[in-house]
C-alpha cells in the first residue's frame, strides 16, 4: 500500500511517516497542497492521502476539492489529519469528500483505526458507511 | 518505583476482597504503571509508601482509591468493530421487530468503563432506527469504578478518545465542542443512565434485558466468580435475548444453558431452548 503525507510540518511528517512505515506502508511526503496535487497529476496513485487542513499555498481542503473533482484522481481516499476539531469543520470536509478525519494529536493506534475504517486496515474488507 | 511483592500481595487481596477481580503475580507491573501517578500526586516516595499507608488503621480511603486505579478501563467506541456491525445489521433489527409490540426495548453495557460502548449502541439506535422515537428505552451501564461512571454519565471526551473508533460522520452529527472537550449530543445522553455496581454482588433491583454486553470482562475474575455471573445473566436476560462476550471468551465449559449464534461474523449467546 501507498500513501502521501501532506503537511506543511516536518515534524509532523516525520511521525506520520514512521507510523504508516511500521504499519508496513510506503509514504511519500508533500509539503503543502499545491505540491501534493502536482505529485498527483505526475501519475502513479498513492492508495490514500493524508492530509492537513491550514497549509501555504493550497490547504488540505482545497486539494480535496481538486482530487474530487478530477475524475482521474479520485479513486485516491483522503483521510484529513489536523488540529481544526470543530464537529461542523469535521462536517464541511465530510461533505467535500473526505473518508475520515483523525484530530491532532493521535495515538499510532488511531491512525491504524482510521485504515480500518476507510477500509485500508490489515484485514478489513468492507466498511461501514453512517 | 518498584513494587514489593508483600505490598502487591496485599493489593491482590485488597482488591479481590471489593470487587471479585483476581490479579496475579504476573500483574505486578500494572500496579506499578497504575499507583505510581497516586503515589506520586499525594507526595509519597513510593507506591510501596502508598501501599503501606493504606494498611494503616487510616487507610480506608486510600484502599477505594487503590481498587479504582487497579479495576481496568480501557475502551473505545464500537470496539471490536463486528459485534457492532453484527448489532446494527441483525440483532438490533431483530430485537425491534420482536418487540414491535411492547414498544420497549433494555441494553445493558455491564462493564460500561467510561461510557463508549453503551453510548455506540445509542448512537446506532438513534442514526438507524429512528422509528424508535417514542419507545421505552432503557440503556444502562454499570461499573465497578466509580470514576468512570462518573465520566460516562457526562458524555465528554477528548480528543483522543475521540480519535479511537468513533466514525467521523458521527462525530459531526452528534458531538459539540465544550471547552477542551468534545459533548455528545443531550439527545443521546438523556437515553442512557450509569451507575456503579459490582457484577460479583447482588444482581437484585436490575430490569430484565433484550441485549447484555458483558465484553472483555470475565478474564478478570476467578472461575466461580465467572460462572455465577454467567449464570445471573442468564436469569436477566428476556426470553430471545442476546449476551455479547469478548472475542475471547465464551459461557462454553463454564455454565450450562447457552448456545451461540454467528452472525454478521459476531458471536452472540442465547439461553437454550427460548425463541
Amino acid at each position: 500500500m501507498k500513501a502521501l503525507v501532506v503537511d506543511d510540518s516536518r515534524t509532523m511528517r516525520s511521525i506520520l511517516a514512521r507510523i504508516l512505515g511500521d504499519l508496513g506502508i510506503d509514504v511519500e511526503q508533500a509539503v503543502d497542497g499545491k505540491a501534493a496535487l502536482e505529485r498527483l497529476i505526475a501519475g502513479d496513485l498513492p492508495d490514500i492521502a493524508l492530509v492537513d487542513w491550514h497549509m501555504p499555498n493550497m490547504t488540505g481542503i482545497e486539494l480535496l476539492n481538486e482530487i474530487r473533482h478530477r475524475p482521474e484522481l479520485s479513486r485516491v481516499r483522503v483521510l484529513m489529519v489536523t488540529s481544526e476539531s470543530e464537529p461542523d469543520q469535521i462536517g464541511i470536509a465530510l461533505d467535500a469528500g473526505a473518508n475520515e478525519y483523525l484530530i491532532k494529536p493521535f495515538t499510532p493506534d488511531a491512525i491504524a483505526g482510521k485504515l480500518e475504517m476507510i477500509g485500508l486496515g490489515e484485514g478489513s474488507t468492507a466498511t461501514t458507511t453512517w | 518505583m518498584t513494587v514489593d511483592l508483600e505490598e502487591f500481595r496485599y493489593l491482590r487481596d485488597l482488591v479481590h476482597s471489593r470487587s471479585a477481580i483476581v490479579l496475579t503475580d504476573d500483574k505486578l507491573y500494572l500496579a506499578e504503571a497504575r499507583l505510581t501517578p497516586i503515589a506520586r500526586s499525594m507526595g509519597f516516595a513510593s507506591v510501596e509508601a502508598v501501599i503501606r499507608e493504606a494498611r494503616s488503621p487510616r487507610g480506608h480511603k486510600l484502599q477505594d482509591q487503590l481498587v479504582d486505579a487497579m479495576t481496568t478501563n480501557e475502551t473505545s467506541w464500537f470496539r471490536d468493530t463486528r459485534p457492532f456491525e453484527a448489532l446494527r445489521r441483525s440483532v438490533l433489527p431483530r430485537l425491534v421487530e420482536r418487540n414491535r409490540s411492547t414498544q420497549s426495548l433494555a441494553i445493558w453495557s455491564a462493564a460500561c468503563s467510561t461510557g463508549q460502548e453503551l453510548y455506540s449502541v445509542a448512537l446506532i439506535l438513534t442514526h438507524e432506527f429512528p422509528a424508535l422515537e417514542g419507545w421505552n428505552l432503557q440503556l444502562l451501564g454499570t461499573d465497578l469504578n466509580a470514576g468512570v461512571v462518573d465520566k460516562a454519565s457526562r458524555g465528554t471526551y477528548t480528543s483522543l478518545e475521540i480519535n479511537r473508533g468513533l466514525p467521523a460522520a458521527l462525530v459531526a452529527r452528534y458531538f459539540k465542542r465544550e471547552g477542551s472537550h468534545f459533548a455528545i449530543d443531550q439527545s443521546i445522553r438523556e437515553r442512557v443512565s450509569f451507575r456503579q455496581m459490582n457484577l460479583a454482588s447482588s444482581w437484585l433491583g436490575l430490569p430484565m434485558f433484550d441485549l447484555i454486553l458483558l465484553r472483555n470482562v470475565l478474564i478478570y475474575f476467578d472461575a466461580t466468580t465467572k460462572a455465577q455471573i454467567l449464570t445471573s445473566a442468564k436469569h436477566q436476560l428476556k426470553p430471545g435475548g442476546y449476551l455479547a462476550l469478548g472475542g475471547a471468551e465464551t459461557p462454553i465449559g463454564v455454565v450450562d444453558g447457552y448456545t451461540p449464534l454467528l452472525t454478521d461474523g459476531a458471536t452472540f449467546y442465547q439461553v437454550e431452548g427460548q425463541p
